[in-house]
């Protein structure tokens, strides 16, 4: 009973409630299948990728705030990858190689993904979503829950903390 | 029930509003101003680089909000779109005490004196409705200079040639150059450009009692932690309210204008922080809310007397709405140039502004503030994917041995690029919201590609083994630099108010702020605003006969 007064309270988006899941707002599968195209966009190399710097964590924390907007987006959209990739290969998006996962998202962002599935939002808005999301997960900062230990800033070799105070600083 | 009567209301704190604020009250007149947004103050600083007012990808930092406002915009096509202050289609500007100088990068450019006759120089242009300004550089040159001293200006344009001659030089010195600065001015001078350094509306010294800058990261659309930048929040607001004379009040949000039955205005309605609506009586009233916002408030105090709104008999309000077609070039040098010294731009060259062959006006070019991580993810160079292996790699090689060169092209002025009043969509408080129309003149696009051409050579010349242009869209120019849409001049027919900013057909309504720009320059345009409003309080203070304007 309480259950159905807050999921009608909320409105259509079940999914930032009553299914049991880690996140605040995704249901766990589809976080794991953002994590994997996350990854795909900052992938790890000698420095961390999207995934490990907690884009997803980004993600899901805005999807509750000012991204709340973009929650049905991402329902339509996680799904929609999930169809392309079994229309393609046979299986779903986690279940493939990363060469696979690419040739998916590639499709995606060239606008050639189409059918049933993308009708409410199109692979390539979609992605462009998602990239620029991953972006400011990777490359902003990290008190909105992503960039993990400033692993961008890091790599960037910018310093940190901002230096408070200074006055004059010789180039 | 009213409130005690006022000689003025001013309507929105900005760079017009706090500035009309200082001098009315000084000059001993009873002053309310009205602000939507809030005081912040320095403490309010958060060096959060997805919610500021440079990137609002999470929200404005010091206003709009997204929760309570919105606006129309209409496409090209026809298709109409309801968007957020943090989307960049609104064309925000912020809501807060200091308005856009709260936040700004704080450029502080005297318009050339061509820029305010551009019609004489130029010509008629084919679908603008270009047009000289109904006063000139030296009419404006003492108030350009007030407001470099009582503001604040550092900065040296000795070595500007193209400058107007000024009357007394800027009151501090600039910061000392950054890596690429020097890089840049060696460069240019190469190139026998005329480089210096960019007057800013920063301390770079101590000044009216105000530390100077310590030259961080993160200055344009952010607060300064130190409180070095200048604005209207920290110099003449304050000055205003110790004279007694003048409250603030703020999170107000103005409904309507009202007049009497002989056509003068004689208050204005407004909803108060609590939301309750409050009338204001005032002997005249001043608007000063921006150029997207200011003919919104004069469209929908329409009544009897005034049935197409205030001031505008001849369907001029919302009209010509300009800002920027900001263009320039990228380039990636072999060496690190990045220093981490803030805030980034400080050199510039006025060689591209005039003179520019085939071509009408031009831009002002200079380099760009601090580009943060998150601003060069979203730029790559041809040839770099826009995600993958790839674009890391490039981030990684590249943050610290990337420059960009840029600069606002002056706009041509197009009758039909206009904000109106959403004939269906409202605010949280009931009012009909700005909707905005229109798109870029394309000679516009024209001078950004020749502008973004010299940026390159110039970026080429400093030593930058590859660059890729930045060119502006198409689509309707506003944003910041927003102005034109309540135009000044000497024909009712063809403006709004006159050169002191007065509405032609209501003597006792002003609008002081940039919507009175007749052109935009190709500078930022906020000290040349600055010094419309200390020529336009003279003017009231000089008219003003205790009860009511002359004339």
């Amino acid at each position: 009973m309480q259950m159905t007064a807050v999921a009608s309270a909320t409105g259509p988006m079940v999914a930032c409630i009553g299914s049991i899941s880690p996140w605040r707002c995704l249901r766990e599968e589809d976080a794991r299948t953002l994590e994997a195209i996350c990854d795909r966009i900052i992938p790890a190399d000698q420095d961390p990728g999207a995934a490990w710097a907690g884009a997803v964590t980004f993600i899901d924390r805005q999807l509750l705030g000012p991204y709340r907007r973009f929650r049905k987006t991402y329902q339509w959209g996680l799904a929609g990858t999930n169809t392309t990739s079994l229309a393609t290969f046979g299986k779903a998006f986690l279940a493939l190689t990363l060469e696979q996962r690419d040739k998916v998202l590639q499709t995606m962002d060239k606008g050639q993904a189409r059918g049933e599935c993308w009708k409410q939002v199109s692979a390539k808005s979609f992605f462009d979503l998602v990239v620029s999301h991953t972006m400011q997960g990777f490359y902003g900062d990290p008190r909105h829950g992503g960039n993990r230990d400033r692993a961008s800033w890091k790599m960037l070799r910018l310093p940190y903390p901002p230096v408070r105070g200074r006055v004059v600083v010789n180039g | 029930m009213s409130l005690p009567r006022v000689n003025a209301v001013i309507i929105g704190a900005g760079a017009g509003g706090g500035i009309v604020a200082k001098e009315l009250s000084q000059a001993g007149l009873s002053v309310v101003l009205l602000e939507r947004g809030k005081w912040y103050t320095a403490y309010d600083c958060r060096k959060d680089d997805l919610r500021n007012q440079r990137t609002s990808v999470l929200g404005c930092a010091f206003g709009p909000d997204d929760d309570h406002y919105r606006r129309v915009v209409v496409n090209p096509d026809g298709q109409e779109q309801v968007v957020l202050p943090s989307d960049g289609a609104y064309n925000n500007n912020a809501a807060c005490v200091g308005g856009g100088t709260f936040s700004y990068g704080a450029m502080a450019w005297r318009f050339l004196e061509k820029d305010f006759r551009l019609r004489s120089t130029y010509g008629a242009v084919a679908g603008s409705t270009l047009d000289d300004w109904p006063l000139t550089y030296q009419d404006l040159e003492p108030y350009y200079t007030k407001a470099e001293w009582e503001i604040g200006v550092s900065g040296d344009d000795t070595n500007n040639i193209f400058k107007g001659p000024r009357s007394r030089p800027l009151p501090m010195p600039p910061l000392p150059p950054s890596r690429e600065h020097v890089i840049l001015k060696a460069a240019a001078e190469r190139l026998k450009l005329h480089p210096f350094d960019i007057p800013m509306l920063r301390n770079t010294v101590p000044y009216n009692g105000r530390g100077g800058c310590m030259r961080c990261r993160w200055c344009v659309g952010f607060a300064c932690e130190v409180d070095a930048k200048c604005g209207t929040h920290n110099t003449v607001i304050p000055r205003a309210l110790a004279t007694g004379n003048c409250t603030l009040r703020t999170e107000c949000v103005a409904r309507k204008i009202v007049t009497n039955d002989q056509g003068r205005v004689s208050g204005v309605e407004y909803f108060d922080e609590r939301g309750h609506l409050q009338e204001q009586p005032a002997d005249f009233v001043v608007v000063s809310a921006s150029a997207t916002e200011t003919p919104r408030l004069l469209l929908n105090s329409k009544n009897r007397l005034f049935p197409t709104g205030l001031g505008n008999r001849n369907d001029w309000v919302g009209r010509n709405l300009m800002g920027h077609a900001y263009s320039g070039a990228y380039g990636l040098m072999d060496t690190d140039t990045y220093d981490d010294l803030g805030p980034g731009a400080s050199i510039a060259v006025c060689d591209y502004s005039h003179g520019n062959p085939g071509l009408v006006g031009g831009a002002m070019l200079c380099n760009e503030f601090i580009r943060l991580p998150i601003h060069l993810a979203s730029v790559s160079p041809p040839g770099v994917p826009r995600w993958g292996a790839a674009h890391k790699e490039f981030m990684r090689n590249f943050y610290n041995r990337c420059m960009a060169v840029q600069g606002p092209v002056q706009e041509m002025p197009v009758f039909e690029a206009r904000v109106q009043v959403d004939p269906r969509v409202v605010d949280d408080w009931g009012i009909p919201v700005v909707r905005l129309s229109g798109s870029r003149h394309p000679q516009d696009i024209e001078v950004g590609k020749y502008i973004s051409g010299k940026a390159a050579a110039w970026l080429k010349e400093a030593g930058a083994t590859v660059t890729w242009p930045k060119l502006p869209g198409k689509g309707l120019s506003g944003g910041q630099h927003q102005a034109g849409t309540c135009r000044m001049g000497n024909d009712p027919k063809t403006s709004v108010v006159d050169r002191y900013c007065q509405v032609h057909d209501v003597a006792n309504l002003f609008v002081v702020d940039a919507s009175v720009h007749v052109t935009n320059g190709g500078f930022n345009p906020v000290l040349t605003l600055m010094a419309i409003a200390y020529m336009a309080s003279q003017h009231m203070v000089e008219t003003w006969k205790g009860t009511e304007m002359r004339g």
